[in-house]
């Protein structure tokens, strides 16, 4: 980490979004985590994907468990409402935070340690209520904070730092997301900030629930040789089925493609994903065949990165609660207290 | 043979059933129709954990004196559960009555000499008019009820309205019941004579409404501005949710376009159920979750952050016997410690101890209230007695001109204006700082919440002087909370005494009814009614005015009592424990006796714990 804290001003011919605000306004807290840290990266996806996409900082709520990543919201978006919860359970009070007001756009943030061993149950009933948020896991396969034991995500086979080889599968949250319902599902890696940025953007402003399962290799604990989720690793063995291009409003598109190559999908609030093929017969609107294909490629040992599934039709638990429009923390007195004359009705009923 | 018993509006009917047999609506009809009588009546349901086959009972207590706790013993048992048969003829008072069903010859052995049997052939009777099984099974309860109302005395028009009224729904089963009704009734009449038990037409039940405390707790909820609920399903806190449910559909939606101004979750377990809570009450909406004492030791991690990181939730906890799975369907208050006291470090927190329905509802929605303005965690204490059984209560009453109190809420103007915004700030020297909720303003008034130690800007701190500043403060805070919680409810006795009984909760009824007997025997007790914890100062004071204390409990540790010992520094020696906690609601002899021999009176019959 470092001690030195970032001046506030700036470079005056720093960029500004629609908003007139710069990147720096996206920024928060110095990090406190490792050099090298892959979250450190993540939360620079984080703070550039949230300039890019015009969001006002403060109209975020951004909610994590505890571990590194869980950290991690601290050092950005300053301006924004951020909850630190209790381990494995961001899933559930994201949803109360969704529920009390629907407005605001809820950012979930969580480690493999997090999602997939204590929060699981929450994990897996987050997706499948479709609570609109994007949730990231910033997955390294070990437990940073207390040095270095395997997490549930981590490779059977895969080496610790001290040699010990894991013989327990590995938890496989993306193919546990399609498979409970999220309507949004992508891999990523922390090194490849050009596939991730454009991911973290597209999730925020996906309608329901969008999981983003990001490799971020531990530089302290899960580096080395014999590690699935190191650098190295995760670099060779990297498979992108697609690249992103998020638009916020549908337009022509001008750069020529190969017939075919292109995919274009409109999510629910006119934000436009531009998806260029790499592999070819790789569809992410088809359901079924997204999960036969993560599932082949993972047993050929290939980590398949990109934006693999998404519903643009989606709709969220406020969609099937059907709560009004107006935020429920918003409802005035005479919205939500029966009158007199209820009372005395109900009072009839009860003799 | 002892004399039969002789009343008049005053007496105990216990039916022993089967479970999933049917009887719950025949026994309530039988209640209803003595309500419609204007005879007040209590009723309690004993039930096991269990859908069909086990043995149930169903309670009832007449009282022309409007007495409504458990008065302890039996006066008139109707067995219809021959796997319970010994322990029920056991339990009916000397010169009581045995109804039974009379189709198969009984050894005489099996009955009891000091009381009256009264058989009807109830089975053949059934079967002698219906053929098919399931008409059988459900309609033989109907003709015991038949055959009861003749026996008491009930007007027989009464039973007739309610079954019309029982199927109104359903329209085609109405000729049905009635003629089962008729053939219990004619045959009582034909073959048996009036019992000692009577019924007399009265005007004591008056405006009174029939509720149980679940139902209450919920619409109180409603009234409380709750807007978010996530529940996990467990016996017997489920009907709160389902009445808060109900009560939503009825009450609030938007007139025009019918959409929810509620969200209502079942979520997974009790942890994502309080984990919902708690992010809608950091968000600013109003939440509460319901369950019971497995519930609570569940939620123990985000009660204490809602304690540390001071955020607004409620939970309605509605108990029952433990420890562990315990009890599942029997009464107990023995959640109280860990409630009071739930979550690892140094915890503290508000208890609300309704006594009844009325309270469910009044306390029920002010919980909403006391946790948006001491921004923290409150429980509202309910048991499964006040819960699930419908209590004889006056009608619900609401300050229409009474707003919702949102607690210290800091706001996009005052903080243009350059309020200095300390999350955890004791700016009014109450303890209690100020929030913001998200996105209140583009700029200012942001800040991390955490369940790790922090200054008063809400900036991570490890600092030990700045740790226990916090604590501190959150303990002024907890002080603050004695001036704002329902204040407790002293009934001074006729004449000076150095005695006085402390109680709370589902106790009340019988406690009222004990105190009565106790008087009418010249015996004095000053009595103090506890509604909440923290304790007022005057909790203290009753104890230090009187000599010995009663503490009446539904629990085997006396855990109020440890309360008060432990916040209070009262000597152990003044305390005396009074516990009821067998799983059935304490009933007023049992009071009555264990305070007259704690006042070291000679009483005529010891003191069973219970009846």
């Amino acid at each position: 980490m470092t001690f030195i804290a970032k001046p506030a001003f700036h470079h005056p011919s720093l960029k500004t979004n629609a908003l007139g605000f710069t990147r720096r306004d996206y920024e928060g807290k110095v990090s406190t985590l490792c050099a090298g840290c892959g979250h450190d990266s993540i939360s620079a996806a984080i703070v550039q994907a949230c300039f890019e996409i015009d969001l006002e900082p403060h109209r975020l709520a951004k909610l994590s468990g505890i571990g590194c990543s869980s950290k991690t919201p601290d050092y950005f978006l300053g301006a924004s409402h951020g909850f630190n919860t209790v381990h494995g359970r961001m899933p559930s009070v994201l949803t109360g935070a969704n529920l009390a007001n629907r407005d605001l756009i809820y950012l979930g943030v969580s480690g493999d340690g997090d999602s997939a061993s204590i929060g699981l149950g929450q994990f897996a009933h987050a997706m499948r209520r479709g609570v609109n948020m994007a949730y990231i896991v910033e997955n390294n396969g070990v437990y940073g904070l207390t040095k270095g034991q395997f997490s549930a995500t981590a490779d059977k086979g895969s080496k610790s730092k001290k040699g010990v080889v894991n013989s327990d599968s590995g938890i496989d949250l993306v193919a546990l997301a399609l498979q409970l319902g999220a309507t949004f599902v992508a891999r990523s890696f922390s090194g490849d900030k050009d596939q991730l940025v454009p991911l973290v953007k597209a999730a925020l402003r996906h309608k329901g629930a969008a999981f983003i399962d990001v490799l971020s290799p531990c530089i302290a604990f899960n580096n080395h040789k014999g590690s699935t989720k190191s650098f190295d690793w995760v670099r060779e063995h990297n498979e992108a089925v697609n690249r992103l291009d998020v638009l916020m409003a549908r337009m022509a598109v001008k750069a020529a493609y190969e017939p075919g190559s292109l995919t274009e999908v409109t999510q629910h609030d006119g934000s436009v994903l531009l998806l260029r093929k790499i592999a070819e017969d790789y569809d992410p609107t088809d359901h079924v065949g997204a999960i036969n294909y993560l599932q082949q490629a993972h047993a050929a040992g290939e980590i398949v990165t990109g934006l693999l599934y998404v519903d643009p039709e989606a709709e969220d638990l406020h969609d099937a609660l059907a709560t009004v429009k107006k935020p429920l923390n918003a409802l005035s007195d005479a919205e939500l207290v029966p009158s007199a004359a209820a009372l005395d009705k109900i009072n009839g009923a009860l003799r | 043979m002892s004399a039969s018993i002789s009343a008049v509006n005053d007496f105990v009917v216990k039916f022993a059933n089967v479970n999933g047999s049917g009887s719950a609506s025949a026994n309530g009809l039988f209640v209803k129709a003595i309500l419609r009588m204007g005879v007040p009546v209590s009723a309690r349901n004993i039930f096991p954990s269990n859908i069909q086959g086990l043995p149930t009972w169903y309670e009832i207590r007449v009282s022309g004196h409007g007495w409504l706790g458990r008065r302890g013993g039996v006066d008139l048992m109707v067995a219809m559960n021959p796997q319970t048969w010994d322990k029920d003829v056991a339990e009916i008072d000397s010169g009581g009555y045995l109804f039974y069903d009379s189709t198969k010859p009984m050894p005489t052995d099996r009955f009891r000499d000091d009381i009256t049997i009264v058989g009807i052939p109830l089975t053949a009777l059934c079967n002698a008019a219906y053929a098919e099984p399931s008409k059988r099974k459900v309609l033989k309860n109907i003709i015991y009820l038949g055959a009861l109302t003749y026996l008491l005395g009930i007007e027989r028009g009464v039973v007739e309205a309610l079954l019309s009224e029982e199927y109104a729904s359903k329209p085609a089963l109405i000729p049905a019941n009635i003629e089962a009704f008729q053939i219990g009734f004619d045959h009582a009449r034909a073959t048996l004579k009036p019992l000692g038990l009577q019924l007399r037409r009265s005007d004591k039940v008056g405006k009174r409404i029939f509720v149980d405390g679940n139902t209450a707790a919920g619409l109180g909820a409603v009234y409380g501005g709750a807007t978010v609920c996530a529940w996990y399903p467990i016996t017997p806190s489920t009907s709160l949710a389902e009445s808060f449910i109900s009560y939503c559909r009825k009450l609030r939606h938007d007139p025009e376009t019918g959409e929810a101004r509620y969200a209502i979750v079942q979520a997974e377990d009790e942890i994502a159920s309080i984990g919902i809570v708690t992010g809608a009450g950091w968000n600013g909406a109003r939440a509460f979750t319901c369950t019971s004492g497995p519930g609570i030791s569940l939620m123990q991690e985000f009660i204490g952050l809602s304690y540390f990181a001071e955020i607004p939730a409620v939970i309605f906890d509605v108990q029952r016997g433990g420890p562990s799975t315990g009890m599942p369907t029997r009464t107990q208050q023995s959640d109280i410690l860990s409630a009071a006291y739930a979550s690892h470090g140094d915890t503290k927190h508000v208890l609300l101890l309704p006594e009844g329905p009325n309270e469910c509802f009044e306390f029920g929605a002010l919980a909403f209230d006391l946790a948006d303005r001491l921004q923290t965690m409150i429980f509202v204490m309910l048991d499964l007695d006040m819960g699930m059984n419908e209590w004889l209560i006056d009608p619900f009453e609401w300050d229409h001109d009474r707003a919702l109190d949102r607690g210290k809420i800091m706001t996009a103007e005052m903080l243009e204006a350059g309020a200095d915004f300390g999350r955890y700030k004791d700016v009014d020297g109450d303890g209690i700082p100020y929030r913001t909720l998200p996105a209140t303003h583009p700029s200012k008034g942001s800040y991390f919440t955490r369940g790790t130690s922090r200054d008063p800007y809400a900036r991570y701190s490890e600092e030990g002087a700045v740790y226990v500043d916090n604590m501190e403060r959150l303990l002024r805070k907890f002080d603050s909370a004695k001036a704002i919680v329902p204040a407790p409810i002293e009934r001074r006795a006729p004449k000076k005494t150095s005695y006085g009984v402390i109680y709370y909760g589902s106790t009340s009824p019988a406690m009222d009814e004990a105190l009565h007997q106790l008087e009418a025997e010249g015996l004095a007790v000053d009595a103090l009614r506890i509604r909440a914890f923290p304790f007022a100062g005057e909790i203290f004071d009753f104890i230090a005015h009187h000599e010995l204390v009663f503490v009446v409990e539904q629990n085997r540790d006396a855990q109020l009592r440890a309360l008060l010992i432990n916040e209070g520094g009262v000597d152990p020696a003044r305390l005396v424990k009074v516990l009821n906690y067998d799983g059935s609601p304490i009933t007023a002899r049992f009071i009555k006796t264990e305070l007259a021999r704690g006042m070291e009176i000679a009483t005529p019959r010891a003191g069973e714990m219970v009846r």
